[in-house]
C-alpha cells in the first residue's frame, strides 16, 4: 500500500471559471514562440536568424554556459521574429508554422535498450532535456548530474488547475516510455506522487517503475516541492530532479516516434472565459486561437495569464503558452479604485482572513481582479504564512536571511528545499503586500552565484 | 463617489514628487488611500491578492477596543459621581467621561499622527496605519487624571524612541503603547500611582464623600486590606477605578472575541498568558506566606490589567515572539512575570505593563531559540543521511 501524506496547511481559493471537461480542438495557431524567461538561470544565445526555416525539434536557442542544453521549435516554420527587451535581453522566438509540419528524425528507440548517455543525447537534441527540472534550485537539470531521486506530482491543486487524470487519459503508453526513460536517469526511484482523494486513472495507476505516494489536503498539496519535503527533503548536496506529467509524456513521444511531439492538453479557465474547457495545443502556441470569441469583455480590461494565477506569467491576448505551464487563465484586472474598501463589509470580497463577511457566508466560487488591495508595508503580522506553507521551515525568517543577503542563514534556514512556487500563497496572503516570490527567487539566485 | 475621486484625480499631480507641494506626498497618499482603495495591480508574482490588507487589520483592532472605550467613559463618571456622593444617569456619567477622556485621545493622535506623517514623509514611506491603534490604546491605559501634556511628551517619547529610531511600524522592540505609559509611570510617578490618581477630580483636591478611598483593588491587596478588594462581579463588569480601558473584564472579553473570530489576534497568546497567570497564582497560593498569596489565582485575571494586557498588548504581533512555539513561551512567561511583580514587589502594584516590556525584550532570544531548533533539525537529518 502507497504511504498516504496528510497536508493540513494551505488554501484552496474558491475561482470562478473552472474548465469542462471537454476536449475542444482548434486549428493550427498563427505563432509559436520560446520564451527564455520560462527558464531561470540560463543565458540564451540564439542558434537562428529571423528568416531561417527550421523544423519541429530544430535548436531555436542553446544556454551560453551549457551549450548542450538545446531549446527547439515546437512546429516546422520560419523564424518570424526575435522579440528583444532592454539591453537587448531575448524575450521571445517567435516562429510562424508551415502548413504541412516536419519534424526533425531523432530515431524512435525503446529507452530500455539505451544506455543512460544515449537516453540523454536524444533528450538533449531534441530539445525535451530542459523539461527536467532539478531541486534545489528549480532550473533545468544538470547532465553531469545523477539525481537521488525523480518525483513527479500527478495532480495539480493550484487555483482552477487542470485535472491531470482527464488531461493525461489516452497516453498510457506515451507515459509509460516516459517513466522508462528517467528510469535510465537516475539509480534510485522515480516517486508517483497521487491525490490520494481519488482514483487515479490508468495511466498513473497502471504506470511500471514508479513508487506511488499519496496525498491529501489543500493546495499546495499538489505542489512537487511539498511533496519532496514530506517524502525526502532535500539535504544540502542532494540533487532531486522533478517533471511534470505532460512532459512526461512529451518525452515518451519521442522515444516511440522519435519526434519531438509538443502536444499538450491545456485547460483555458477563469472568470472571464465565456467557454471554459481544456484545449490541446502545442507548447509555445499563441493563445489568440482559444481565446479568442470566448471573453466576457473587452481584453483591454483582463488579464492572460499563461499558468496558473498564483504563479503564472503575464502575457497578451496574443501572447504565448509558456513552457512548463499546463493552463491559460483568464480573469479581470483590478485598475480601480473603491471607495472606503476597507471599511466595507465585503459579502464578495474572498479572503483567507476572517476579516471579511464573505467568511461568514461564503460562496461557492469568487471572481477576484488583480488589484494589489493595498499598499506595501513592513511586516507586521506574524504567523500568516505558517498557515499556508506545509513545510517545517520558518518562512519569514527565511525571507529576511534573503534580504539581508545572509548566505550562511539562508542555508540553514532552508533554501534548498524551496523554490518560488512553494510560497505563492504566503504571497496571496500577505497583509504587508510584499513580493515573497521575487525575493525567494533572488535568493536562490544568489546561493547559486555564491555557492555554485 | 466619481466626483471627489475626479477632485482627488485633479489635485494629485501637485503632490507628486518633485511638484510644488511634493514634500507632502506621503500625507496626500495617507488620505487619498484612506478614501480610496488604489488602483495598483499586482505586477509580479501571483496575479491575485487577499483583500486584507493593513487598514483593514487595525480596523478590526480598533472595532475591539471600542467597547473598553465606550466602557471607560461611562466608567470616568461613574467613578466620578461615587466619589463626590451623587448618583447620576447613565448619560451624566457617559458625557462626564466622554468630555474627560476626549481631549486624551485627541492629543494621543495629534502627537502621534503628527509625528508617524513627518517620518514617513522624510524617509519617502507611505504612512503606516500601526499608530492608528497605539493612539487609542494609549488613553486606555492611562489614569484619568493624567495631564494632557504628559500625554504629549509620552506619545512623542514611545513614537520617537520606541518606533521611529528603529525604522517605523512593525521594526519596533516595545509595544508602542506602554513605552508611553512606562515613560510617565518612571518620570511623573506621582501622577501614574497611588490611591488618587484614578477618579477624575480627586487629585485636585475634590471634596470626596466619607468612606470613598478611589483605591484600585490593586493597591488594596498590595497594601493587605484583602477586605476592601470589590466584589468579584464589581471587578468583572469594570465598576472600580482604574486606568480608563481596563476597568470592565466584559467589555475586555468582547473585544478579545472580535479579534479570536477575525483570527487578528493571537489565541495561543492570550491563551498562554492566562495559563501563565494562573500557574503564578496557583504557586502563590501554596506558598501563602502573607495575605496577597492568598488572593485566588483566578481573581488576579480580573484585577488590574492583565487582561487589558493578555488581549489587547501581549498580542501585538510586531513585539511579540512572532513563531508559534515563541508565542506560547512569550506568553505564559509574560503571565508568570506578571503576577511576579504584582505579588514580590511592593513598590509597584501592577505588573502587567513591566512584564509585557521585559519580555518584548526577551521576545527575539526566544524566537532565536526556536529557530536554532529548526536549524539543528535540518543539520540533524542531513547528518543522518550522509552516515547511511
Amino acid at each position: 500500500m502507497p504511504k498516504v501524506y496528510k497536508i493540513r496547511k494551505g488554501l484552496n481559493i474558491p475561482l470562478k471559471g473552472e474548465a469542462e471537461k471537454v476536449f475542444t480542438r482548434t486549428e493550427q495557431a498563427e505563432a509559436y514562440a520560446i520564451k527564455p524567461i520560462d527558464f531561470p538561470g540560463i543565458t540564451p544565445k540564439l542558434s537562428v536568424l529571423e528568416g531561417d526555416r527550421v523544423l519541429t525539434g530544430s535548436p531555436l536557442f542553446y544556454d551560453k554556459h551549457h551549450p548542450e542544453v538545446l531549446f527547439t521549435s515546437p512546429v516546422s516554420g520560419t523564424v518570424e521574429l526575435i522579440r528583444r527587451g532592454e539591453q537587448r535581453r531575448i524575450l521571445e522566438v517567435i516562429v510562424t508554422p508551415d502548413k504541412d509540419q516536419e519534424f526533425v528524425d531523432f530515431g524512435a528507440a525503446d529507452p530500455k535498450t539505451l544506455t543512460r548517455e544515449q537516453v540523454i543525447e536524444k533528450m538533449l537534441k531534441s530539445g525535451v532535456w530542459p523539461t527536467i527540472r532539478q531541486r534545489p534550485y528549480g532550473i533545468i537539470a544538470g547532465i553531469k548530474d545523477v539525481p537521488k531521486a525523480i518525483h513527479i506530482s500527478a495532480f495539480d491543486t493550484a487555483p482552477l488547475a487542470p485535472d491531470m487524470d482527464f488531461s493525461v487519459k489516452d497516453e498510457v503508453e506515451a507515459f509509460q516510455l516516459g517513466i522508462d526513460a528517467l528510469s535510465r536517469l537516475t539509480h534510485g526511484v522515480i516517486h508517483l506522487n497521487v491525490n490520494a482523494e481519488y482514483l487515479p486513472n490508468n495511466v498513473f495507476s497502471k504506470a511500471k517503475g514508479v513508487k506511488v505516494n499519496k496525498f491529501t489536503g489543500p493546495h499546495p498539496a499538489g505542489n512537487v516541492g511539498i511533496q519532496i519535503h514530506h517524502i525526502e527533503p532535500i539535504n544540502k548536496g542532494d540533487i532531486v530532479w522533478t517533471v511534470n506529467p505532460l512532459d512526461v509524456i512529451i518525452i515518451g513521444r519521442l522515444f516511440k516516434k522519435g519526434q519531438y511531439d509538443a502536444t499538450k492538453v491545456i485547460a483555458l479557465a477563469g472568470s472571464e472565459v465565456l467557454k471554459p474547457r481544456y484545449y490541446i495545443i502545442k507548447t509555445g502556441a499563441s493563445i489568440h486561437n482559444i481565446v479568442k470569441g470566448n471573453l466576457t469583455q473587452p481584453s483591454e480590461n483582463l488579464r492572460f495569464i499563461s499558468g496558473n494565477v498564483l504563479i503564472g506569467k503575464k502575457i497578451s491576448e496574443n501572447g504565448f503558452f509558456g513552457f512548463y505551464d499546463n493552463m491559460v487563465t483568464v480573469i479581470p484586472e483590478g485598475n480601480h479604485y473603491e471607495f472606503l474598501g476597507w471599511v466595507s463589509p465585503g459579502f464578495n470580497k474572498y479572503s483567507a482572513s476572517r476579516t471579511f463577511m464573505s467568511k461568514f457566508f461564503p460562496r461557492k466560487a469568487y471572481k477576484l481582479h488583480t488589484n494589489l488591495n493595498g499598499g506595501e508595508r513592513a511586516y507586521v503580522i506574524s504567523g500568516q504564512y505558517e498557515k499556508v506553507l506545509p513545510m517545517d521551515i520558518y518562512p519569514v525568517h527565511l525571507i529576511k536571511a534573503i534580504l539581508t543577503n545572509d548566505i550562511d542563514k539562508m542555508e540553514q534556514l532552508g533554501i534548498y528545499e524551496v523554490v518560488e512556487e512553494d510560497f505563492a500563497l504566503c504571497e496571496y496572503v500577505c497583509t504587508s503586500k510584499i513580493e515573497v516570490q521575487e525575493i525567494i527567487r533572488k535568493g536562490i539566485e544568489t546561493v547559486i552565484k555564491e555557492l555554485g | 463617489m466619481k466626483a471627489l475621486r475626479n477632485v482627488i484625480d485633479k489635485i494629485k499631480p501637485n503632490f507628486q514628487k518633485g511638484a510644488k507641494f511634493g514634500m507632502f506626498h506621503s500625507t496626500f497618499d495617507a488620505f487619498e488611500t484612506f478614501l480610496f482603495v488604489p488602483n495598483k495591480v499586482t505586477s509580479k508574482g501571483s496575479h491575485i491578492r487577499d483583500f486584507v490588507d493593513m487598514k483593514r487589520t487595525m480596523t478590526v483592532v480598533i472595532t475591539a477596543l471600542i467597547p473598553t472605550l465606550l466602557f471607560g467613559m461611562w466608567n470616568v463618571g461613574y467613578q466620578h459621581s461615587l466619589m463626590i456622593g451623587e448618583s447620576w444617569t447613565l448619560w451624566q456619567n457617559f458625557w462626564f467621561g466622554f468630555l474627560k477622556v476626549l481631549p486624551l485621545l485627541i492629543v494621543s493622535y495629534g502627537v502621534g499622527l503628527g509625528i508617524e506623517f513627518a517620518f514617513a514623509q522624510s524617509r519617502g514611506h507611505e504612512v503606516n496605519e500601526g499608530f492608528l491603534v497605539t493612539g487609542i490604546l494609549i488613553p486606555l491605559i492611562m489614569p484619568v487624571g493624567v495631564p494632557l501634556w504628559m500625554v504629549a511628551i509620552a506619545t512623542a517619547f514611545s513614537v520617537i524612541i520606541g518606533k521611529e529610531v528603529f525604522g517605523g511600524t512593525g521594526m519596533n522592540v516595545f509595544n508602542p503603547a506602554l513605552l508611553a505609559r512606562a515613560f510617565l509611570f518612571f518620570a511623573y510617578p506621582s501622577h501614574m500611582s497611588g490611591d488618587n490618581v484614578w477618579v477624575a477630580g480627586l487629585a485636585h483636591g475634590a471634596k470626596a464623600v466619607d468612606g470613598f478611598s478611589g483605591a484600585t483593588p490593586l493597591s488594596n491587596a498590595a497594601s493587605y486590606h484583602i477586605d476592601s478588594i470589590p466584589s468579584t462581579y464589581d471587578m468583572f463588569m469594570g465598576y472600580i477605578p482604574g486606568s480608563i480601558g481596563e476597568t470592565s473584564k466584559l467589555a475586555i472579553l468582547i473585544g478579545a472575541a472580535i479579534l479570536l473570530i477575525t483570527g487578528i489576534g493571537s489565541w495561543r497568546i492570550m491563551l498562554s498568558v492566562v495559563i501563565g497567570g494562573l500557574s503564578a497564582g496557583f504557586l502563590f497560593n501554596i506558598l501563602s506566606v502573607n495575605p496577597y498569596m492568598d488572593v485566588p489565582a483566578w481573581q488576579h485575571l480580573i484585577m488590574g490589567g492583565f487582561a487589558f494586557g493578555a488581549v489587547f498588548m501581549a498580542t501585538d504581533p510586531v513585539t511579540a515572539a512572532q513563531t508559534n512555539k515563541g508565542k506560547w513561551i512569550f506568553g505564559f512567561l509574560v503571565g508568570f512575570m506578571a503576577l511576579l511583580v504584582r505579588v514580590l514587589n511592593p513598590a509597584y502594584p501592577e505588573g502587567m505593563m513591566l512584564s509585557i516590556l521585559l519580555m518584548n525584550a526577551f521576545a527575539p532570544l526566544i524566537d532565536h531559540y526556536v529557530v536554532q531548533a529548526n536549524i539543528k533539525k535540518r543539520l540533524k537529518r542531513a547528518q543522518k543521511v550522509a552516515q547511511q
